[in-house]
């Protein structure tokens, strides 16, 4: 975010102005080993939903593949409660693009896709704007090259197979692994997916060193994030602080919580993670942290709720939203993520059942870890916590 | 070789073979809906789901090839209890109608639960509605609501026939299968995808409402619809003779064979078998245009051939007759001295090969009459009648009129002709002009042999009895010999063949042993696999 205090921060001159492009320059003087080597030790982890870490994923290119490499930008930002990349696209493109070609290096690839979620109109007319500049300057097109795909509308297309497949102008449903897109990906070839954010911290890991990057954050997690910050505060918006932050210092930062004023619950990490309660917000909102907290901070979307919040209707948006977004290719998902939203819609509108609530905990628990990608197990973070730590509330709205 | 332990049983498989496969092979069937060997795998049904020492939680069978060292437990209590919730998915939205469902009886979603299922249903809330009854083509119906979304038609249409018809439409539980705007499900391998389907969706609009599977018994055999000799199963229902208008074949289907047709049959042939049950099936001899006592019949054919000189005599055999059939009238022929004997037609206009199993040669034997040595020209044998040198014409099976012939040069050929006498299944034109005609059993009715295109010799087998006073070809022409003088081989379809492979040194060695289930080939012909489907060719560069 360091470039979005200036109004023109999107354009080429800007970014060159605040020292752009020096990484790369920088990069171009490095062995691809080094690259990698670089990452892996400023503890990058991927800051789309899963943190894998990034340097780790790059150095699982086969070493003894002839043929070409793809690098894919996951731009298809679409976990409820989440809208970093889209300020990212919006305000910094070059700092993507600049991320870009460090990474293409590394994993020697020769063609980058950036596939941006379709609704994402702004952003992908700010970043068409930036690439079209950066061919001009002759910063792409001399052994990198960028393909923009927008999206069509589908949350399973930023599941990193689901957008490969959608890439490949197929359903966007997710491939069966194993192969792993590092493997075989993209038109079948080795292909290195990242997410905006994970991309654009590459170019200060490079200019100021993995050291710098890795004593921003925690043990186990290097640097700062974006956290996209909504629901009832004062001053809702996209915060960048160091991954050691707490959550109830990052609602702070964001003006403390509005409404009642009292606090009530909030989601850490974007609609698939696990609720946490008003007393569990002392939780570090990394990786490991929020994992040891039983949550996840997954695209760090962080949703605050007070004390009006109904947790029960909140939950049917969620359930709404997943059994309208289930691609429908794994059984266990297409079938219980609509069968779930009936269940808590009729328990929301007073025809509900206490054994409805027992009935969706096992169906959430059954179909968990049984399909082909991690939709459905992001699917029973919600459907679980919401009604294991608030069931009073679910109780209340039932007739038996 | 990697070696697998699957529930305690050890087998070595082919590298690259599946879990399910090295399971099958071990005599354990791990359930699957999405997974036919003949596919991709998709792995969208988790069904196949087994424990896999040092794995944390189930796996997918079918998309785990067997590696060297793998302990896979198929009935762990977990498995076991994730089948079930499989079974509660797969079955939340199914509408539950088998009492109306054709595929009841034989149904993956009734087999699964009965076996693997058995929980008290939970889902009390509406389910979600789908279209039904929707033609796909002219042979196949949807009913969206009872699909599983399994996804192996769509697979078939893209890999197999690579014509890609059909696609997976919207998302989630709304999901259906559909066919892509302006295409209809009307290549020659659409029955297909009413076999692959393993629940009620896809159903045969040439069976649909016919009569119930459990009332139909199966038999093996071989199509007979081209040169190719897929085989098949025939299913006929013999224990509900009113249902169904008295149609005793319900329906063909394949068996896999992986040297001829693998999995697969073309639609010309599974939808070829109406002639069996047609009202026009010749039942009864007939002489004059009065039906007359088999053995009347049987007396005249003989006074016909023996009572003019064989050089007056000429028989037009058929490549639909079996070996067995065509090695007795060899030696039928060979004990009057006939030396006039063609088989040889030209092909009816518009036949020709199709890019995968079936062959522009209608006829399932033509090999065998050449191996045999009934290979001449029909085309000689017409221009002998009309020189006016025939007498005695015996017309099997072939319709002249309908020939590749000119009608003029047919028509003068029959006119000059002072006798001529039809044996075969069914009335045609020729049928009628004939003097004397007797009743053919219809392959469904008898038992034999064919020898393919590519020398496979193959066995197709007796599912019903033949109707009226028909007689096997083999047999009527046994009785003729007898009558004639001769020695028949004997009184049933195998003592013809034991004989043929005596006699006739391409047949030597086989048996209707040795030949089994799968087919043998012919002595020096090299062996047969299933050709590529089209779909999965590699598609030249555009």
């Amino acid at each position: 975010m360091r470039n979005f205090a200036r109004t023109d921060s999107h354009t080429l001159a800007s970014y060159r102005g605040a020292s752009g492009y020096a990484a790369w320059q920088k990069a171009q003087t490095m062995e691809p080993a080094a690259l990698v080597e670089e990452v892996k030790k400023s503890n990058l982890r991927g800051l789309g939903g899963a943190g894998f870490p990034t340097g780790m994923k790059w150095s699982f290119i086969p070493k003894t593949h002839t043929g070409p490499v793809y690098l894919v930008v996951n731009a298809d930002e679409g976990e409820p409660g989440t809208f970093k990349d889209r300020y990212l696209l919006e305000r910094d493109p070059h700092a993507l693009i600049e991320g870009m070609l460090i990474t293409a290096r590394a994993i020697r690839s020769a063609l980058g896709f950036v596939y941006i979620r379709g609704e994402y109109v702004q952003p992908w007319r700010r970043f068409s704007a930036a690439v079209k500049e950066a061919y001009d300057a002759g910063l792409l097109g001399k052994g990198f090259d960028v393909v923009v795909h927008r999206g069509a509308g589908a949350y399973i297309c930023g599941e990193e197979t689901g957008l490969l497949s959608s890439l490949e102008g197929k359903k966007g449903w997710p491939k069966i692994k194993p192969p792993f897109p590092a493997i075989k990906g993209a038109f079948g070839q080795p292909t290195i997916v990242n997410n905006v954010e994970t991309l654009c911290c590459v170019p200060p890991i490079i200019e100021r060193g993995a050291a710098w990057f890795a004593d921003l954050g925690t043990k186990t997690q290097g640097g700062t994030r974006m956290y996209s910050v909504s629901g009832r505060v004062k001053k809702p918006g996209v915060y960048e602080e160091s991954v050691s932050i707490t959550l109830r210092q990052l609602i702070e930062r964001a003006g403390g919580v509005t409404g009642t004023g009292r606090l009530k619950a909030v989601v850490p990490g974007g609609g698939s993670a696990a609720i946490l309660t008003a007393d569990e917000i002392d939780v570090t909102m990394d990786v490991d942290g929020c994992r040891a907290a039983g949550t996840m901070i997954g695209s760090a979307g962080v949703i605050v709720m007070d004390e009006s919040v109904s947790i029960p209707e909140a939950l049917l948006v969620l359930a709404r939203f997943y059994a309208h977004e289930s691609c429908g290719q794994c059984t266990p998902c297409r079938e219980s993520t609509g069968w779930i939203e009936k269940m808590v819609h009729r328990i929301v509108h007073g025809h509900g059942r206490k054994d409805d609530l027992d009935t969706i905990l096992d169906v959430a628990k059954r179909g968990g870890g049984t399909t082909i990608c991690a939709f459905y197990d992001g699917a029973i973070g919600p459907y679980i916590s919401y009604i294991q730590k608030f069931r009073g509330e679910f109780e209340a709205l039932c007739r038996a | 070789m990697p070696k697998v332990t699957i529930d305690g049983k050890e087998i070595e498989v082919e590298a690259g073979t599946n879990l399910i496969e090295a399971a099958r092979r071990l005599g354990i069937e791990i359930p699957h809906y999405c997974y036919h060997p003949g596919l991709s795998i998709a792995g969208q049904c988790r069904l196949c789901m087994v424990d896999i020492e040092k794995t944390p939680r189930p796996t997918i069978a079918c998309n785990t090839p067997a590696a060297d060292g793998m302990v896979v437990q198929t009935e762990t209590d977990r498995v076991k209890d994730t089948r079930r919730s499989i079974m509660e998915f797969h079955l939340i939205n199914h509408p539950l109608d088998c009492p109306v469902c054709d595929q009841a009886g034989e149904c993956w979603l009734q087999i699964y639960y009965m076996k693997h299922g058995l929980y008290d249903p939970r889902m009390t809330d509406e389910k979600v509605h789908k279209p039904k009854a929707v033609p796909l083509g002219p042979h196949v119906m949807l009913d969206a609501e009872r699909c599983i979304l399994c996804s192996r038609c769509v697979r078939f249409c893209d890999e197999i026939t690579g014509t890609g018809e059909l696609g997976i439409f919207s998302r989630g539980d709304r999901s259906e299968i559909g066919l892509f705007p302006g295409q209809d499900l009307e290549n020659n391998y659409a029955g297909n995808v009413v076999d692959i389907c393993p629940v009620g969706a896809l159903t045969d609009r040439d069976f649909r409402f016919q009569v119930r599977v459990w009332y139909l018994d199966a038999t093996k055999s071989i199509c007979p619809g081209c040169a190719r000799g897929c085989n098949i199963d025939i299913h006929v229902n013999r224990k509900r003779p009113h249902h169904a208008g008295g149609r005793r074949v319900a329906r063909l289907k394949p068996r896999f064979n992986d040297a001829v047709n693998a999995w697969w049959i073309c639609d010309v042939g599974r939808y070829g078998f109406d002639a069996v049950d047609d009202p026009e099936r010749i039942r009864f001899a007939r002489h004059g245009g009065v039906d007359v006592p088999l053995d009347d019949a049987l007396g005249l054919l003989v006074a016909a051939l023996r009572d003019h000189a064989p050089d007056e005599i000429a028989i037009l055999a058929s490549p639909d007759l079996s070996n067995e059939d065509l090695f007795a009238l060899r030696r039928l022929a060979e004990q009057r001295g006939i030396r006039h004997i063609a088989v040889r037609m030209p092909p009816a206009a518009g036949h020709a090969d199709d890019d995968f199993l079936l062959r522009a040669d209608r006829h399932p034997n033509t090999r065998g009459a050449e191996t045999i040595g009934l290979d001449g020209d029909v085309a000689a044998v017409l221009a002998r009648a009309r020189a006016g040198s025939v007498k005695v014409l015996w017309v099997i099976q072939h319709d002249l009129t309908a020939s590749g012939f000119s009608p003029s040069d047919v028509a003068q050929a029959l006119e000059r002709v002072g006798t001529v006498i039809f044996t075969g299944t069914n009335e045609n034109a020729t049928s009628t002009l004939a003097t004397l005609v007797l009743p053919f059993a219809a392959w469904v009715e008898r038992d034999g042999t064919f020898t393919n295109f590519l020398g496979r010799v193959q066995r197709f087998r007796a599912a019903l009895q033949p109707l009226g006073e028909a007689l096997a070809a083999w047999d009527l022409f046994s009785r003729v010999l007898g009558m004639l003088g001769g020695t028949p081989a004997g009184g049933r379809a195998e003592l013809w063949f034991r004989e043929l492979a005596r006699t006739v040194p391409a047949f030597a060695g086989l048996s209707y042993q040795s030949i089994g289930d799968g087919g043998a080939m012919l002595a020096g012909a090299p062996p047969t696999t299933a050709p590529e489907p089209p779909g999965r060719r590699a598609k030249a560069p555009a």
